[in-house]
């Protein structure tokens, strides 16, 4: 932790003038204040060298597929636009930036740990949460494999063992919310090389976040995602390019599952409109049980015409 | 009141023909699936993915399922609450059919679900999940179709009230079971109308709610079928083809079996049906203008050609046929309506789940497999071996009788029930 503070405050003194000046902050403050306190990552991908480091640490602290750390070196897995699985938490990928000539960077793909998870929303029984420390955590013994989570994440994280035949997961990235709890930072963060990934609270790596825009606006789009996209996200990115230009995907800052939460609450949480159409239908019936023969003539009219 | 004088009994029918023995082979390669999904996985059975965790075994077996199975409530509504007695005749097979239906919807589920096994865990308070539209679905399947079974029970006192005969050592509950067989009519005679709304309400609860299944993935969804109207449209179809569906097995069933279909009454129902579409439509014409959505209707894409083939076959083109008193009296042409409507909406939950749903990083397409199509096929030739030795065993399809005093008694029966 006392790493990360450093960290934080090296970027931090790089602007205090316009921090100190600026107002772009308490516009978002809302998203700042929501789960600023949750831990959060910050990754650069300006910074980002795509050495694959942060993919085989996260392999070897979840004991995915085991490989020697050299067999990360391998760059050809560029060619190709890979998804987290469940045997890969985590990815990096790589995108050009069209302004520089299509310069070729990378970034590493993983659990956003949404503010707001569509897929904690989702879940059915609860296997899913998301811990006050920011991670959305998974509990496999819960899970009756449902797969709702995975229709609903925005970010198409969520993986599942399909090939187990009995005791089937869901499979993303942690958090390594057991080395948080340790207070340990995350495995990928841990192994960076090139500071590519900041850990700390989510107010303070927005705060970076906007430093580094600032003290290098040739170098970064002015746009922290993840800041207010669907209502903020534990894990934020950083681009020298448009983000249309990576691999997330455009989202406004509607929390996603509101919607449905507001349609499924406003139907039944105080179970007034069930029993309401329950006392009417009781009604209806008691009250037209007696017009039962007319009703027949009727009904004989009816068939006879 | 001769007219109406036809009294549910078991069908004298022998169970195997040779349409039986066709249905069964295709019900046991579809257990043969089934068997081969539960010791293999999902991944040898399915063509599901990280991109498509969903298939027909969603928009088929449990979303259209459940869907199909609502001529259960509509006509219970109908008969029961809004007193149309003369509907009676279709309250038993209707009621069959849901509770056949939902007990298939819940099969077809657990061989979707990873861990099928751990398919009771909603109940349990410590893991209920208010937020989850999939929690209210499922508590709502779970207690209706305890409903429908209840609501089956006096049926199945009336066949075995005085008729319990156990084999062999078995003998020795024969009393014990007949008494609880008339407790439960006495009960149920009493209490019945209990059970009947709390369906209807149930219904209108779990089938709105499948509705919103998919409005928790706007950037996954096409155009055409995202919206918040979703849970309305949803509950107005599952209502519209209530009666269809009612339609089409009573013909089919009357076709096997070898009896006179009820024309009458059917074309009367089917009255409703322009009516009940109609609103349907209009909501989704209003839904697609508010949300200034017709654009995509003309995008040239497989979905609007889906969305297109949907509304004219399963909406538009029934309520032409239907509104026509004597096309809605020539058999032919009713059993041509409510199948298109059934495949109307059949067309709908297979659209909002499937062909709706684009993954955000797509690089196939979805396509169900052998098993997948094989277990689908196979549950619903199961439902009509099941369906046919139920109405053959039990008093659920009426067979115009004369009056005699068998019947007198049946009939006082009925009313007290």
């Amino acid at each position: 932790m006392g790493f990360t503070r450093r960290d934080l405050l090296k970027w931090a003194a790089l602007g205090t003038v316009s921090a100190a000046t600026g107002t772009a902050l308490g516009s978002e403050e809302n998203f700042v204040t929501d789960c600023g306190e949750n831990y959060g990552v910050l990754v650069d991908t300006a910074v980002c060298i795509g050495c694959r480091k942060c993919e085989w640490a996260c392999n070897n602290e979840h004991k995915l597929k085991e490989a020697d750390l050299a067999s990360f070196e391998d760059k050809s897995v560029f060619q190709q636009h890979r998804r987290p699985t469940d045997d890969a938490y985590t990815v990096v990928n790589r995108f050009v930036a069209p302004e520089e000539n299509n310069k070729q960077y990378t970034m590493k793909v993983q659990c956003m740990h949404c503010n707001s998870p569509a897929c904690v929303s989702a879940c059915i029984v609860g296997a899913l949460s998301k811990s006050d420390s920011g991670p959305v955590v998974y509990d496999a013994w819960k899970c009756i494999g449902c797969r709702y989570c995975m229709v609903a994440c925005p970010f198409q994280v969520p993986a599942y063992e399909y090939r187990e035949a009995l005791k089937p997961q869901v499979r993303k990235c942690t958090f390594c919310s057991d080395r948080l709890a340790d207070g340990k930072r995350p495995a990928c963060v841990s192994i960076c090389p090139n500071e590519a990934l900041t850990f700390g609270t989510r107010k303070d790596l927005i705060e970076v976040a906007r430093e580094r825009i600032k003290a290098h606006p040739d170098k970064y789009v002015d746009h922290v995602y993840g800041e207010t996209e669907i209502g903020g996200t534990s894990w934020m990115y950083l681009a020298p390019t448009e983000f249309a230009n990576t691999e997330l995907p455009e989202l406004n800052s509607e929390n996603i599952p509101e919607l449905t939460e507001k349609i499924q609450h406003g139907i039944f949480k105080s179970f007034i409109p069930p029993l309401a159409l329950y006392g009417l239908l009781g009604l209806i019936m008691h009250s037209r049980g007696e017009k039962e023969d007319e009703e027949e003539k009727e009904g004989h009219n009816v068939s006879a015409s | 009141m001769s007219a109406h004088l036809e009294v549910p009994t078991p069908i004298q029918k022998p169970y195997f023909t040779k349409g039986t023995i066709v249905v069964a082979i295709v019900a046991a390669l579809g257990l043969a699936a089934y068997i081969y999904r539960l010791a293999f996985g999902l991944e040898s059975a399915t063509n599901l993915n990280n991109q498509y965790p969903w298939g027909i075994w969603i928009a088929i077996d449990v979303a259209t399922g459940v869907a199909l199975a609502a001529g259960g409530f509509t006509t219970a509504a109908l008969a029961d609450i809004f007193h149309k007695e003369k509907y009676h005749v279709i309250v038993r097979p209707a009621l069959l059919t849901a509770m056949l239906g939902y007990t298939f919807v819940v099969i077809g589920l657990l061989a979707d679900l990873g861990r099928y096994y751990n398919v009771w865990h909603p109940m349990l308070p410590s893991m209920w999940q208010g937020n989850s539209v999939l929690f209210e679905v499922g508590m709502c399947v779970m207690i209706y179709l305890t409903v429908l079974y209840i609501e089956f029970l006096p049926i199945v006192a009336e066949r075995f009230i005085g008729r319990v005969n156990l084999p062999g050592p078995l003998k020795v509950l024969n009393n014990i079971i007949d008494s609880w067989l008339r407790v439960c009519r006495k009960f149920l005679g009493r209490f019945i109308s209990i059970f009947i709304i709390a369906g209807v309400v149930l219904s209108c609860m779990h089938q709105s709610s499948l509705g919103t299944l998919m409005v928790i993935a706007p950037t996954k969804m096409h155009p055409l079928w995202y919206t918040s109207f979703s849970p309305l449209l949803f509950l107005l179809s599952a209502i519209a083809v209530g009666f269809p569906m009612v339609i089409f097995e009573s013909i089919l069933a009357s076709r096997s079996f070898g009896l006179k279909p009820e024309t009458g009454i059917l074309a009367s129902i089917a009255r409703y049906t322009p009516l009940l579409l109609g609103v349907y439509f209009a909501v989704k014409v209003v839904d697609l203008t508010i949300r200034e959505a017709w654009p995509y209707l003309f995008e040239g894409s497989f979905q609007s050609l889906m969305w297109s083939i949907e509304m004219l076959v399963g909406v538009v083109a029934p309520i032409v046929i239907l509104s026509s008193k004597k096309l809605r009296h020539a058999i032919p042409w009713l059993f041509t309506a409510a199948a298109m409507v059934i495949v109307g909406v059949l067309l709908n939950r297979i659209n909002v789940f499937l062909v709706a749903y684009k993954p955000l990083y797509s690089t196939t397409t979805y396509f169900p497999s052998i098993f997948e199509l094989s277990v689908t096929i196979g549950l619903i030739a199961a439902l009509v071996l099941v369906y046919r030795f139920l109405v053959l065993n039990f008093p659920v399809i009426s067979v115009p009788q004369t009056m005699t005093e068998s019947t007198k008694e049946s009939l006082g029966r009925m009313t007290t029930a």
